[in-house]
């Protein structure tokens, strides 16, 4: 096989592992919109507020240290200790069902059945609040978070696939990280399909994604429910906050990937399970492919704006998405 | 009219027990709209008690009094000698009253069995944790409760469908899966909203059939509005007639049949 031909694989391989990572984030919001029509615009600040809390916590960071500081003239900093990666992550899982219980609690049950331009507007609140709550509890500095996972390129994957090639192929690289955060996303998704198919709580939260009359009708509690996808959510934001995070940081830029779930989701459709996970692999392949066959001609940097331009077309053309329900208009 | 309170048995052998569900002086405003006027009446266990009246006359309004979708201004209900206190209506439902609704309310994207399952969420006590482990109790309290659902499926004819998605079902079927889900509750008290609206003469005998047959085999207590005064005369025991948001006939129906001010209002006259 030619390089030329196995690059483009390596290429495609690449582009799928970061589709999973988008679609992880648009089946965040998948989940609340499906359950209660929110278009959760504070999606990426979740991730951010998740992975921030994860930092922290391992770190053994005192929260609203600034603030404490300067309102009792303390210096405290840390509490001098670190704890292990799995226990914090329980730790923010906590965290985040808390956070969930809250938004719930004090902003969207008192806006039940509002527009959805102003449960909308509600989100945006939200992300400017958590991010400064964020800030405020853990700090503005650029954070490091390693929870042991692997990184770099795979020698193995490189060993194993050298001789697929000529001379100058030396073998797919790919990165370690990236291997992980799939797989690892994967078991999420499956965990999640498992979860809404089987059992009585995902049984119950189907039925209000359905209906929310009828859902009442059988005993389903909403709050119940929407506290329980709110918390899902915050579960996903978590693991995409740990998975892009350990790539790249934490930083307050984190909270951007909401905006790469935005073409997933033109193309998924906004109810559709499949659908984010579909878009968010077309996403991937097409615009590491777009950048390695069109790029060099258009001088690079097509990544910023192929998504975009692949989510134009698909408005204007299927604007209900791949898998959206379809939009009949009965007269 | 049988209003002693003692329990009687019907001609046809059926047992009517106790007062079951009693509602006491309700009124019901929508800004200033009265939707319905001080109007009592109970439902005793085991009848088939009917609300007609014509459009607008306030029969949906009281069956969502009941059920908890909407609050009376004034008024109390007693459910199972009990003053009931305002309640949300997954609260009703999980009191055991179950309903339907009259422009049907299914879980269209969901199958036949997962809709009929739904129904059984008020019987089901394994929380999230165990639902997540799945194996043991939550495991088997699944088993359990599909045994029931797949009684009712076979209680309703509807066993051929029981794996499709509810929205491609005709209508006829859909009523019956909302009847379905509704039974699968075993409620102490059953709502039904205009149960044969929009159906054929064929549907509405399968259906006075199946209504029939869920009082007389699990002795359960149905509450239905109808405007179809033939399905009503046959089917219940007892029959309110409402009007504008008044009651003006309350009793069996051949005494119904017989008040002046229900024929007035079925036939038309002047309202002066």
């Amino acid at each position: 096989m030619s390089a030329e031909f196995l690059y483009g694989v390596e290429v495609i391989i690449n582009g799928l592992m970061a589709g999973v990572l988008y679609a992880l984030v648009a089946l965040g919001f998948v989940l609340i919109f499906k359950a209660s029509g929110i278009f959760n615009y504070a999606q990426g600040v979740m991730a951010l507020f998740a992975a921030l809390t994860l930092v922290g916590i391992m770190e053994g960071q005192v929260p609203f240290s600034h603030i404490i500081n300067a309102t009792f003239g303390t210096d405290v900093h840390n509490f001098g200790w670190t704890v292990p990666a799995l226990l914090a992550i329980a730790l923010t899982l906590v965290v985040m069902i808390i956070f969930a219980w809250m938004v719930h609690t004090f902003v969207f049950k008192h806006l039940v059945g509002q527009e959805p331009i102003i449960l909308f507007m509600a989100t945006i609140g939200l992300a400017y609040f958590l991010e400064g709550i964020g800030d405020l509890m853990w700090g503005s500095d650029i954070k490091t978070l390693d929870i042991g996972i692997p990184q770099g390129g795979s020698m193995w994957v490189e060993n194993l696939s050298k001789h697929l090639g000529g001379e100058d192929f030396y073998g797919f690289f790919i990165d370690k990280l990236d291997i992980v955060a799939t797989i690892v996303a994967i078991v999420l998704v499956a965990g999640l399909i498992v979860f809404a198919q089987y059992t009585k709580q995902g049984r119950a939260m189907r039925a209000v994604a359905d209906d929310h009359q009828a859902a009442l009708s059988v005993g389903i509690s909403l709050n119940f429910i929407w506290v329980l996808v709110w918390s899902l959510a915050g579960m996903v934001a978590l693991v995409a906050g740990v998975m892009w995070g350990a790539k790249s940081g934490v930083q307050f830029s984190l909270s951007l990937i909401a905006l790469k779930a935005l073409p997933v989701l033109m193309l998924g459709g906004f109810t559709s399970i499949p659908g984010a996970i579909v878009g968010g692999l077309i996403i991937g392949v097409g615009e590491k492919l777009f950048e390695y066959m069109i790029g060099p001609m258009v001088g690079g940097a097509t990544e910023n704006w192929f998504a975009y331009v692949l989510a134009l077309l698909f408005l204007v053309f299927r604007p209900q998405g791949l898998f959206g329900e379809r939009i009949i208009e009965r007269v | 009219m049988k209003d002693s309170g003692a329990p009687y048995v019907t001609a046809d052998g059926r047992q009517i027990g106790k007062v079951l569900m009693d509602m006491r002086g309700i009124t019901l405003r929508f800004g200033g709209v009265e939707a319905i006027k001080d109007i009592s009446f109970d439902i005793r266990e085991g009848e088939i008690r009917a609300m007609i009246g014509p459009n607008g006359a306030g029969k949906s309004s009281m069956l969502n009094v009941i059920s908890g979708f909407y609050h009376p201004q004034e008024g109390e209900v007693w459910f199972r000698g009990e003053k009931r206190p305002p309640m949300k209506p997954f609260q009703v439902a999980r009191l055991g009253i179950a309903r339907t609704f009259q422009n049907i309310a299914l879980f269209d994207g969901m199958s036949v069995l997962d809709n009929i399952m739904t129904g059984r969420l008020t019987h089901m006590k394994t929380g999230l944790l165990a639902q997540m482990v799945w194996k043991g109790p939550a495991e088997r309290e699944e088993v359990e409760n599909r045994a029931v659902v797949e009684r009712i499926i076979d209680f309703l004819e509807i066993q051929a469908i029981r794996k499709t998605p509810v929205g491609r079902l005709p209508y006829g079927l859909k009523k019956r899966v909302e009847l379905a889900r509704a039974l699968a509750a075993e409620p102490k008290l059953l709502l039904l909203d205009e149960p044969m609206a929009g159906m054929n003469v064929e549907e509405k005998e399968d259906m006075s059939r199946f209504i029939l047959d869920v009082n007389d085999e699990f002795g359960t207590t149905i509450a239905l509005i109808e405007h179809d005064m033939g399905v009503v005369m046959d089917l219940s025991d007892r029959v309110v007639v409402m009007d504008y948001g008044r009651k003006i006939g309350d009793g069996t129906p051949h005494e119904v049949r017989n008040n002046q001010e229900v024929i007035d209002a079925y036939l038309g006259v002047a309202h002066d």
